[in-house]
């Protein structure tokens, strides 16, 4: 099988099943001498990891943003926790997911700028498993600390403790899918200068359906319902994102090379 | 097998003569159908006995609606045919598609919104299927953008191409998830008519007009593809020739 | 190693308007070196570019021992090492650390054989330091450090010697000789001829 991963007609998996045969097979490919598709992830995800660790103050940014945000809806609407608890999932998620959009934009934007990302594209390594290791570097530099952060917006806008755990999972979930979808639009809008808002115009349509799954699973968590079916329509999301987005990322940085 | 043939028909000079002589073959009966559809659903047919003469505007609703819906995965299979395959044409079939879609989406939500009025009481309602043309229409607000943000249009034609099929895949999606959030809050849902038999008077203008709009829709297409083309290949030589003819 | 060649045929390439590429061709065989000449802006680094697949051709192809190299894109560039205009480091990391992803992501490599580099391209004493106090040249010599770990056959090099001093261009020299003598190839922009005498060596010339 060789490495076509650009053309978009190359197979879209049927299910996470295949998808998961299509890395193993492409990592297989890759054996020796060089390094496999796997090791070659796993390096780009420490590298960015360690890069993110070097600039520590960064790191806490998405987070103080996510509490900005939490505190601008009692300030605008009343500081009543029975009125904010109602309010609950919708600024959770919104917050969750601009939060999620603020960092987007660096996500591939300093390996362009200085020919990482043209190394990677020539390293004879699957950009597509290149790409999925820098989201999921994503994912847990700003999509997980979010998730971890949630429950704690969530008591101060008056939501029961048992209803925290529920939350958590379903942000975790739920940013997973977000990271994956924003890793196309930080592709394609590689090179525009000041992108921010274009970036958000095509990445929100595409987040909706994560944004309704979402905010309805984390208002069952807080009437003490059962959230499993939009938690699973979200899980649902999040492996559709992990089979799909990085290969058009992939296609999206090749564009931006030639 | 034999490509030339292929090729030929996707070379610029062939594409620009060719939509030119095929013009008028969609615009007339164009014209005709939309007249005929008009005529049909404005005069002609009875008023709904729930709706009273409120419906007909879905004699413009539902063609647009459709069409924007048509013209999208028109702009995404072209799309793809140009990023797969390379063609040039290809990619200016899809440029041309995107603002003739984005204003029947448009379109569609104006006269949604007007029928909205007589019949909820209000210009809005986040119904499904109007909140999924809304989307659509972000949609194909991001897919001009993303092309205007790009300078160099070989680039900017293939990234879009990404775009334009990773929103096909999405739009069933969304269309779902919509629906399923709309579906949760028992919004009152009264915009189409009900399944079971349109009388005939009624259904053949929608038909009409809904042929109408699609020829309208090739012939605009192939007019804006001749202006794409032309702008594309300003610096061919054939360009020169023709102008000076 | 099997007859390795790389050829060019008739390479076109239009950037927008421009006309950058008008039917390049030659032929690269083992041991051989190519320089690119021509002036800024002539197309160099889109010749070099184009030659690693990175830019598609409008006509004309790439081929690697006798099959074009869009067949099968990961295996030619398995084969090939490009180091571009400008050093791809990090700034907040140091030269080792660079080098241990850069090459990494290839192929394993070890400790020892990134000092053995660093110490080569004279990097012992500020090996450790962040890439961000570094001077153009100290970073140019990074990215030297790399094609050492790199003994591919085929080196694309864009402007090399740029930014180094009259030792630094004579380890450039040092390594292009080493690379030939392998039997690997080379293939570099440069904006005047070598001055070191390179045997084996074919002008093609962009006009601008």
């Amino acid at each position: 099988m060789n490495g076509r991963e650009g053309r978009v007609a190359e197979a879209f998996p049927a299910a996470p099943g295949a998808a998961l045969a299509v890395v193993t097979a492409a990592a297989a490919d890759r054996s020796a001498p060089g390094a496999t598709a796997l090791e070659a992830a796993r390096l780009a995800l420490l590298r960015d990891l360690q890069l993110a660790f070097r600039k520590r103050g960064q790191l806490v940014q998405p987070l103080a943003f996510f509490a900005m945000v939490t505190l601008l809806f009692p300030l605008a609407i009343s500081p009543e926790l029975s009125r904010l608890r109602e309010l609950a999932p919708a600024v959770l998620w919104i917050g969750a997911l601009l939060g999620s959009l603020l960092a987007l934009e660096f996500l591939f934007r300093d390996d362009a700028y200085d020919g990482t990302l043209e190394q990677y594209a020539l390293s004879g390594q699957s950009l597509t498993a290149l790409m999925f290791a820098k989201t999921f570097a994503h994912w847990l530099l700003t999509g997980l600390p979010l998730a971890l952060m949630a429950p704690l917006a969530a008591l101060s806008l008056g939501v029961a403790t048992t209803a925290l755990p529920g939350i958590l999972l379903c942000v975790a979930v739920g940013t997973v899918a977000l990271s994956l979808i924003g890793s196309i639009g930080a592709a394609l809008t590689l090179g525009i200068k000041r992108s921010g808002a274009l970036l958000s115009l095509l990445t929100l349509p595409l987040s909706l359906p994560v944004l309704i799954f979402g905010a309805r699973a984390t208002q069952l968590a807080v009437h003490g319902a059962s959230l499993l079916a939009p938690l699973e329509l979200l899980g649902a999301l999040a492996v559709l994102g992990i089979t799909l987005a990085p290969l058009a990322a992939a296609a999206a940085v090749r564009i931006s090379l030639e | 097998m034999n490509w030339s043939w292929f090729h030929r028909l996707a070379s610029p000079p062939h594409v620009y003569a060719l939509a030119a002589r095929l013009t008028p073959w969609f615009a007339w009966p164009a014209a005709l159908c939309i007249l005929a559809g008009l005529w049909g659903g404005l005069v002609l047919a009875p008023p709904d006995y729930q709706q009273g003469d409120g419906f007909r505007i879905l004699y413009v609703h539902a063609p647009s609606a459709w069409m924007s819906l048509m013209v999208y995965v028109t702009m995404a299979v072209s799309a793809a045919v140009g990023l797969i395959w390379r063609i040039k044409v290809a990619h200016a079939v899809a440029a041309s598609c995107a603002p003739i879609g984005a204003s029947f989406t448009f379109a569609a939500l104006v006269t949604g919104a007007l029928w909205g009025q007589p019949m909820w009481g209000t210009y809005w309602e986040w119904d499904p299927r109007l909140t999924s043309e809304l989307v659509l229409l972000f949609l194909y607000l991001g897919y001009m953008g993303l092309r205007a943000g790009i300078e160099d249009t070989q680039r900017a034609d293939r990234a879009s191409a990404v775009l334009a099929v990773v929103g096909v895949v999405n739009v069933p999606i969304i269309h779902y998830s919509v629906t399923w959030w709309n579906s949760l809050h028992q919004a009152p849902s009264v915009m189409r008519l009900a399944k079971p038999a349109m009388p005939l008077p009624m259904l053949v203008p929608l038909l009409l007009m809904l042929l109408g709009f699609t020829l309208f829709f090739v012939a605009l297409l192939l007019v804006r593809l001749r202006g794409e083309v032309l702008a594309r290949e300003r610096a061919a030589s054939w360009i020169r020739e023709v102008v000076s003819a | 190693m099997p007859d390795q060649m790389l050829e060019v045929e008739n390479l076109h390439l239009w950037r927008g308007e421009r006309h950058v590429l008008r039917g390049a061709r030659f032929k690269l065989a083992r041991g051989g070196c190519l320089e690119v000449c021509g002036a800024n802006g002539s197309g160099k680094t889109t010749l070099l570019r184009t030659l690693c697949g990175l830019i598609y051709p409008e006509e004309g192809r790439v081929l690697w021992n006798g099959e074009n190299v869009r067949r099968d894109l990961p295996a030619f560039h398995a084969a090939l090492a490009y180091v571009g205009h400008e050093p791809p480091l990090k700034s907040d990391l140091t030269p080792r650390e660079n080098l241990h992803y850069w090459i990494g992501v290839r192929r394993p490599v070890g400790a020892a054989e990134l000092s053995a580099a660093l110490t080569r391209v004279g990097a012992q004493s500020w090996g450790e330091r962040l890439v961000r106090t570094l001077s153009a040249g100290q970073r140019r010599r990074v990215a030297l450090a790399a094609l050492a770990l790199l003994p591919v056959p085929l080196w694309l090099l864009d402007e090399p010697t740029t930014n180094l001093d009259s030792e630094g261009r004579e380890l450039v020299g040092d390594l292009i000789r080493g690379q030939l003598e392998r039997g690997g190839m080379v293939v570099e922009a440069v904006h005047q001829g070598l001055p070191e005498s390179v045997r084996n060596v074919t002008r093609l010339d962009l006009a601008a």
